[in-house]
């Protein structure tokens, strides 16, 4: 039996191994790809064998090395980031599956690099699961956005690189000029950035500077796309589309909602939260946020633009999950990690299976598409149903809490916004089943005869993450253990 | 022959100089001058260990006691100095052998190392003696020289730069005999310590405020603090290749020194800031010189010029660091000291060997490099990132005490300024790294990699940069040791 703490690092290398050996294996295509798989197959492994220490009360930790005196390197496994890791790392291999179908079906260009950089973006968001202090999430953040950089500009194209401005314009501006910021002020008042139970900033402050501090962590992760700082979310959207499923819907999105949570938990604590003046009104942007993305994605018919904006929406939910400063809303805004990362990159998966087969982008051009492709188009009903929040799908159980905890934080109007934003989701979302399945086909000369369902590869992964949005809603118990071990810490 | 360190450390370049000047060999002077820098970066971390073990160093030059004959001493401060300055160099060294053959005029190359070793025999010249008169002929040692290897640059606008920073560089080093002349006249003594003792005594008279005023300005010009900035960006520009990598990362380092050591522990803290109130002037000039520097770098076309304004800012940085005159300032100040070193003298060697390949550094000579000379460009790219202060490189160790010296005494806008000066460098950075990677190279052109004896010393540089980066105990403690003493020195 290896240490548990030497598992925490496992998890943290072996995609680091995968990149090198995506480098090595580069020429040889299948080979590469099957190091690739084997690697994410071993680290989800590594990371699902935390789960059981973790149960019995154990948080393995890793110290590397002191970088400044007081700050460490360091990586400590809780419940919260193992829900996180777990979700990545398990994604990680469906969307490799996902991927080699696309990217052949799709002739990209440059897919050594393709793989590495992808790899790389793994091992930055196992770092942001795990880090044990507000530095060591800095840097991991900071790394998983250069190194998707390079993904999200794959094309190389001019087009590429004003969406590549755009996506590190805001997210290193934000980052650098207001979370930085708190980080350090967070230093200076309480003398640890370690992530600790209860949080380390009560009664270092009073409630205006704590406040302060609160505002510029929630729009500092600018991960989490809380507005007027989402702009970067659909830019990306022009990278292949295997990397705005994983990284768009899974590794750096909820790096961003994954951090704000972990601050609102261990670093004020809950307790706390709710007495900061901020709190209430940073919730209020939040539910904006909810409403204002929806509304946008109503209007768009480009598939991918519009589940950018739905992204942006359910973003919020989490953020707004945090800021309810509650036991519910907290359990909520985790399971929803988990939920929505599940249900997304099925929808995700489907935009892009549509995309190798017939080249169509638009809603309005898949018309009676749902006939040749019932698999695709039926595996984005089932992950539409789960982002709207509806059974049979596990996005109903996160949706479930997050209305507990805005009734338990005296919040109707909370509560009114979550209802509104479901509305409008049944109506953006469901509009692309319904019309691939009911409407006539389009009379198209350009559209080829042989259309079929998307390559092999690419199926079984949209079968693997829809079953899993359906089986969630059956078995959510494995989040809501996670999320409760989380808040029990919290709340005594 | 331990107990000689100190005056051996500039006494072997001295006699080196000469020594490659007269073999008159290109191979044969560059390897003097290679042996030279290796031996000065070996007193020097060896000077740096003593000190650090056993405190401050006193070495009495032909055995003649202070204040009469001249000392030297190395404390942290000069001793961390005096390591910068000999590793950027033993790396410049091995560098300079192939970017020079390709740059300088064979028959021109041996006098080239001569005026190399020279420049570096006086900046050690300058960080170790403790008598201000020597401080002064050293000065003109190192700037003598660096205006040689400037004007020595292939192009002819190299002969105007050399010629502008002669005229700035004299004005400034007369501005600095001045002051020092008007307190040798007040107190007798050139001996730092020893002035550091007799100041207090006659700093109420006009005399004195004068002497700081002259120093002030002279220091000032030769750190190139906006705006007294102006022979800068053309030096660096026109320079050769390995020279400009060699001075951004050295020259302007000692004159920083000389200003703490000037206002520190010669007029201590209490004069320079609470009568003079030096702050009053430094901080403003280092906060515009962040800003406006870094806003003019960003409409440069050419890469080194583009590098030197990025420099002018960063002085700033360093410059802001010492105005908040607290030990996590001072720090912060010092160690940028280092971490811009590593920074710039990867930048600017990365530029080096592009200009080896392609001849220029113009930006519309860069497209697709990134392709071509895949290397050079990542050195480029990590360079840039730790310029920009990304997390694990040695920029950030910078700003995260920079930004803390300014939350400490609850300078708000200050803080904002320096992550300001991040974007507006991730603007800049990120310009050339659009160009390299995201621009068709012209096809008809076959640029092929840098020769490993560039890209070696180069990266040497660059997992400097990361290796500081991440594990920045050292260098933090060496900086807070020097911080502390700068200001212990006056209670």
């Amino acid at each position: 039996m290896i240490d548990t703490n030497l598992v925490v690092g496992i998890c943290l290398l072996l995609p680091v191994l995968g990149a090198i050996l995506v480098l090595i294996l580069g020429s040889r295509p299948n080979v590469r790809e099957t190091a690739t798989l084997l690697i994410g197959v071993l680290t989800f492994w590594h990371v699902w064998g935390l789960l059981d220490p973790l149960r019995e009360g154990a948080r393995p930790r890793l110290e590397l090395l002191e970088i400044v005196p007081g700050v460490q390197l360091a990586f400590e496994v809780e419940p919260l980031g193992l829900l996180f890791a777990l979700v990545a790392s398990f994604l990680w291999i469906v969307t490799t599956l996902y991927a080699i179908g696309y990217m052949r079906g799709h002739h990209e260009k440059n897919q050594t690099r393709f793989f590495f950089f992808f790899a790389i973006a793994i091992a930055g968001a196992m770092g942001v699961a795990f880090s044990a202090n507000l530095f060591t999430l800095f840097a991991f953040y900071e790394i998983l956005t250069l190194c998707t950089f390079p993904l999200v500009t794959h094309h190389q194209t001019d087009e590429a690189r004003k969406a590549g401005r755009v996506y590190l314009g805001i997210l290193l501006t934000t980052s650098v000029a207001f979370q930085l910021l708190a980080i350090i002020w967070t230093w200076q008042l309480a003398d640890t950035v370690d992530f600790t139970e209860g949080g380390i900033l009560a009664g270092t402050a009073s409630n205006g500077v704590l406040s302060a501090i609160l505002v510029l962590f929630v729009f500092g992760v600018g991960k989490a796309a809380v507005m007027p700082f989402h702009r970067w979310l659909p830019a990306a959207m022009v990278a292949p589309t295997p990397v705005s499923a994983l990284l768009h819907a899974v590794a750096v999105v909820k790096a961003g909602v994954f951090t704000v949570l972990k601050v609102a938990v261990y670093v004020f604590g809950i307790d706390l939260l709710g007495t900061l003046a901020a709190t209430t009104w940073l919730a209020w942007v939040a539910a904006a946020t909810i409403i204002l993305a929806s509304l946008v994605a109503f209007q768009k018919d480009n598939l991918k633009a519009r589940l950018a904006y739905s992204t942006i929406s359910q973003l919020s939910y989490i953020v707004l999950g945090a800021l309810l400063a509650n036991e519910s809303g907290v359990i909520g805004g985790g399971m929803h990690i988990a939920m929505h990362a599940f249900g997304k990159i099925t929808l995700f998966f489907a935009a892009g299976a549509v995309l190798v087969v017939t080249h169509e982008k638009d809603i309005s051009r898949m018309h009676g598409l749902g006939r040749t492709m019932p698999i695709t188009f039926g595996a984005f009903f089932v992950g539409s149903l789960s982002i709207i929040g509806l059974p049979p799908a596990g996005g109903s159980w996160s949706k479930w809490f997050l209305g507990m905890g805005t009734l338990e934080a005296g919040q109707v109007g909370l509560l009114a916004v979550l209802m509104l934003s479901s509305l409008l989701g049944l109506y953006y979302l469901l509009e692309v089943p319904v019309k691939a399945f009911f409407f006539r086909p389009l009379d198209d000369a350009h559209r080829g005869k042989g259309i079929k369902e998307a390559p092999l590869p690419s199926l079984i992964a949209i079968g693997i993450t829809a079953s899993a949005t359906v089986g969630f809603f059956f078995w959510p118990d494995l989040w809501h253990e996670l999320m409760t071990m989380v808040v029990s810490g919290v709340g005594q | 022959m331990t107990d000689h360190l100190p005056v051996l450390l500039v006494v072997v370049p001295l006699v080196a100089a000469p020594i490659a000047a007269l073999l008159n060999h290109p191979r044969l002077s560059w390897a003097v001058a290679v042996a030279a820098t290796l031996w000065a970066l070996y007193a020097a971390l060896e000077l740096l260990s003593q000190t650090m073990a056993a405190g401050a160093i006193h070495y009495e030059l032909g055995g003649w006691a202070a204040p009469y004959g001249i000392e030297y001493v190395v404390d942290p401060l000069n001793a961390w100095v005096v390591v910068i300055v000999t590793l950027i160099g033993a790396l410049v060294a091995p560098y300079a052998r192939v970017s020079v053959e390709r740059e300088i005029t064979e028959d021109r190359i041996p006098l080239f190392y001569a005026a190399f070793i020279l420049c570096l025999t006086g900046l050690l010249g300058i960080a170790v003696t403790g008598d201000v008169f020597n401080v002064f002929v050293f000065l003109e040692i190192s700037s003598l020289s660096a205006y040689a290897l400037i004007a020595l640059g292939s192009d002819r606008r190299a002969l105007t730069a050399s010629f502008q920073y002669l005229i700035m560089g004299s004005v400034g080093a007369t501005f600095i005999v001045i002051g020092i002349g008007l307190m040798y006249v007040m107190t007798g003594t050139l001996n730092m310590a020893d002035l550091a003792d007799r100041l207090p005594e006659v700093s109420g008279t006009r005399t004195i405020p004068v002497a700081f005023t002259f120093l002030t300005v002279g220091i000032t010009l030769k750190l190139a603090l906006f705006p007294l900035h102006l022979w800068l960006p053309n030096a660096y520009t026109y320079a050769p290749s390995a020279v400009t990598a060699f001075i951004a990362s050295t020259a302007t380092k000692v004159a920083v020194y000389l200003l703490l050591r000037f206002f520190f522990t010669i007029f201590g803290a209490t004069f320079s800031f609470d009568v003079m109130q030096l702050d009053r002037i430094l901080m403003p000039l280092a906060l515009i010189a962040i800003v406006a520097m870094s806003l003019v770098a960003i409409y440069q076309e050419n890469v080194k010029r583009l590098l030197a304004y990025s420099s002018v800012a960063q002085i700033g940085y360093m410059v802001l660091g010492i105005s908040f005159a607290s030990v996590l300032g001072l720090t912060a100040g010092i160690l940028h000291l280092f971490n811009h070193a590593l920074i710039k003298g990867a930048l600017f060697m990365s530029m080096g060997c592009v200009m080896y390949r392609v001849g220029s550094v113009r930006l519309e000579r860069m497209h697709g490099l990134g392709r071509a000379m895949p290397w050079t460009m990542a050195a480029f790219v990590v360079g840039g990132l730790s310029l920009i202060g990304v997390p694990l490189t040695v920029g950030f160790i910078s700003k995260w005490y920079l930004v803390q010296a300014a939350l400490e005494q609850g300078m708000w806008p200050v803080a904002g300024v320096v992550l300001l000066g991040s974007l507006l460098a991730l603007m800049y950075v990120w310009k050339v790294v659009e160009v390299a990677y995201f621009r068709e190279a012209d096809p008809e052109l076959e640029i092929s990699e840098a020769p490993l004896s560039l890209l070696a010393p180069t990266w040497v540089l660059v997992l400097g940069n990361l290796y500081f980066g991440i594990n920045a105990s050292d260098s933090v403690d060496i900086a807070t040791r020097a911080a502390e003493m700068l200001l212990g020195a006056l209670s």
